[in-house]
């Protein structure tokens, strides 16, 4: 439906039909102590004027060589990807979910589901949720309460768990009275501690929660991790990253009888950095958690003459049919997002996603085994890792990223602040979109900075 | 026209209530009411062993269009859970009097007489 706006007739002729003597006079029900007086603005700007405040605001940002990740990833994106998505159909279409109307949108959210599913090996997958960090929180809570053996509201959640997403987690389910207890991990491999586990063996605990890959970057021993959870009666939760699952085992193979819910960040699959957002989490699950699961479902069935369409279903989840029995507060999803990952997993395939991963890890293997050999610089974990590491400097890690920025370079994530036990470490990230010169100017430019001072 | 067999007894909110030879009382939900909520297509009933209070919504059906609350008619606990509903759930559409949600284990008979006849339910029904 296009935007329709409204000429000065169309407004007297509207309120004349209403018997209305302004548009004022429609809000004449909200009491005046309530209503918001002048509002100190300064003066508006004209169209040129903006475009000039923003060209120059715009001019302070300095792009640099990209080195991060910490739950962010620069990947190509084809630019077929973008072109498809930016057309009207999909980019302002507004909530387009009415099966009457909109079968070409409920279709590619159900293609978006069935990537996903078989992605992660689950049997669901919904329409998708605000980002990584939520779906996490969400489905922590889905695994409370289709976990109805367990009445603890107990979570193990391991300290390799994305700090932020920890942070998120504890917002989102702390006024619900769930428990988090932490996990360690063992400081030598960068993974959870599996001894760790043994001191809840045998107690009621909810669910489980097990990063692949962690935070670190390490991989995690998903198939033991899995096992315990089941052996203990709790829900295991796989966070994953999507682009990984085209090397690594996906969670509904993982351990005797696969995880129960999978859920994580779905930025990598195509869409951009853009300062943080919009990204879009997604979340999947076995069969037997489909009622609990929360946000859209768009199912394939057949309309009144038997022709095969699409549907949003089973909406009595949902708060517009269930209000506080809902399965989660959420009303919506990340549909532009997701489009924009469709297109990009269709354009890629098994093949091209496998070759991303495969590419970014052995750019990083590359970059680790050229920092290794700096004096004054070593390698953190012993762990295998997909596409970050974590190394540590003699120099504090402000003067080395200050010294790469300098540079040119975005060197990674300074772990000092959430991990302040491992030292002037550093988080570093290396995707297919940096080359060899590029690995090669990170590791003279560390080099040079930590023999310096 | 709805089925309303006159050997039950009915509650406002629109389940059954069959006393059993055992002091256990099965229960349902009535015809009208799976009629007004249409394809049902999960149900989740309350864990065997919970102890429920006469008017305590316990168990929950959930149809295409609507989620419906469940109130257990009689104080007691739950001894007895329909598990075939977890397969078929439309079993409560083709015979709502014989697809049983759960048994409980009275603890006191005597509130069943606070429950409805099948007219008094049908008067009640129908002003609805």
């Amino acid at each position: 439906m296009p935007f329709v706006p409204h000429t000065e007739d169309d407004i007297r002729e509207m309120l004349a039909t209403l018997g209305a003597a302004s548009i004022e006079a429609l809000f004449d029900e909200i009491p005046a102590e309530l209503r918001c007086g002048a509002l100190d603005l300064p003066p508006a700007l004209k169209e040129m004027e903006v475009a000039r405040l923003m060209h120059a605001r715009a001019g302070q940002n300095r792009p640099l060589l990209c080195f991060a990740g910490a739950g962010a990833y620069e990947h190509h994106i084809p630019a077929a990807v973008w072109a498809v998505v930016s057309r009207g159909e999909f980019y302002s279409a507004y909530t387009p979910y009415q099966a009457e109307a909109s079968q070409g949108t409920l279709q590619v959210l159900y293609e978006y589901q069935s990537m996903m599913a078989s992605l992660t090996a689950m049997d669901v997958s919904n329409a998708s949720l605000y980002d990584g960090a939520t779906s996490l929180a969400e489905a922590v809570l889905m695994a409370v309460r289709t976990n109805r053996k367990s009445h603890s509201r107990r979570i193990l959640m391991p300290k390799t768990v994305h700090p932020f997403y920890r942070r998120v987690v504890e917002t989102i389910v702390g006024s619900q009275a769930l428990e988090l207890i932490e996990l360690p991990y063992d400081a030598k491999i960068g993974r959870i501690d599996p001894g760790s586990l043994e001191l809840h063996s045998g107690t009621d605990i909810a669910a489980l929660v097990i990063p692949q890959v962690n935070f670190f970057g390490i991989l995690e021993a998903v198939d033991e991790l899995t096992d315990w959870a089941s052996a203990n009666g709790a829900v295991a939760i796989a966070l994953v990253n999507p682009i990984a699952l085209a090397l690594l085992k996906p969670p509904g193979e993982w351990g005797k009888s696969g995880a129960d819910i999978a859920c994580g960040e779905g930025q990598p699959l195509g869409i951009p950095l853009s300062g943080g957002g919009p990204y879009f989490g997604f979340l999947c699950c076995r069969k037997a958690h489909l009622h609990q699961l929360p946000g859209r479902l768009v199912g394939r069935t057949v309309d009144v003459d038997g022709k095969p369409g699409f549907t949003l279903t089973l909406q009595a989840r949902e708060q517009h049919i269930r209000r506080g029995r809902a399965t989660s507060n959420i009303c919506t999803n990340q549909g532009l997002m997701v489009t924009a990952a469709t297109i990009y997993m269709a354009l890629l395939g098994p093949e091209g996603l496998r070759r991303v991963a495969l590419q970014s890890h052995q750019n990083t293997l590359g970059l680790m085994s050229g920092l290794a050999a700096i004096d004054g610089v070593e390698r953190v974990f012993s762990g295998p890792f997909f596409h970050e590491a974590v190394f540590r400097t003699r120099r504090p890690t402000q003067k080395v990223m200050d010294g790469l920025a300098e540079r040119g370079i975005l060197g990674g994530y300074e772990l000092t602040r959430e991990y302040p036990e491992l030292g002037e470490a550093i988080l570093v990230c290396v995707t297919e979109t940096r080359t060899q010169e590029d690995i090669e100017a990170y590791v003279r430019e560390v080099k040079s900075l930590v023999s310096h001072g | 026209m709805s089925r309303l067999p006159d050997d039950l007894k009915y509650a406002k909110t629109h389940e059954w209530a069959k006393p059993e030879e055992d002091g256990n009382v099965r229960v349902g939900i009535s015809d009208y009411a799976q009629e007004q909520l249409g394809d049902v297509v999960y149900v989740e009933l309350p864990d065997v062993g919970r102890r429920v209070k006469a008017g305590e919504a316990c168990a929950v059906v959930e149809s295409v269009k609507a989620a419906s609350d469940i109130y257990s008619p009689v104080s007691g606990e739950i001894v007895e859970v329909n598990g075939a509903l977890s397969d078929a759930p439309e079993a409560i559409n083709q015979n709502a009097y014989a697809a049983w949600l759960f048994c409980v284990k009275a603890d006191d008979l005597s509130e069943l007489n606070t429950l409805l006849d099948a007219e008094a339910y049908k008067a009640g029904a129908e002003t609805d």
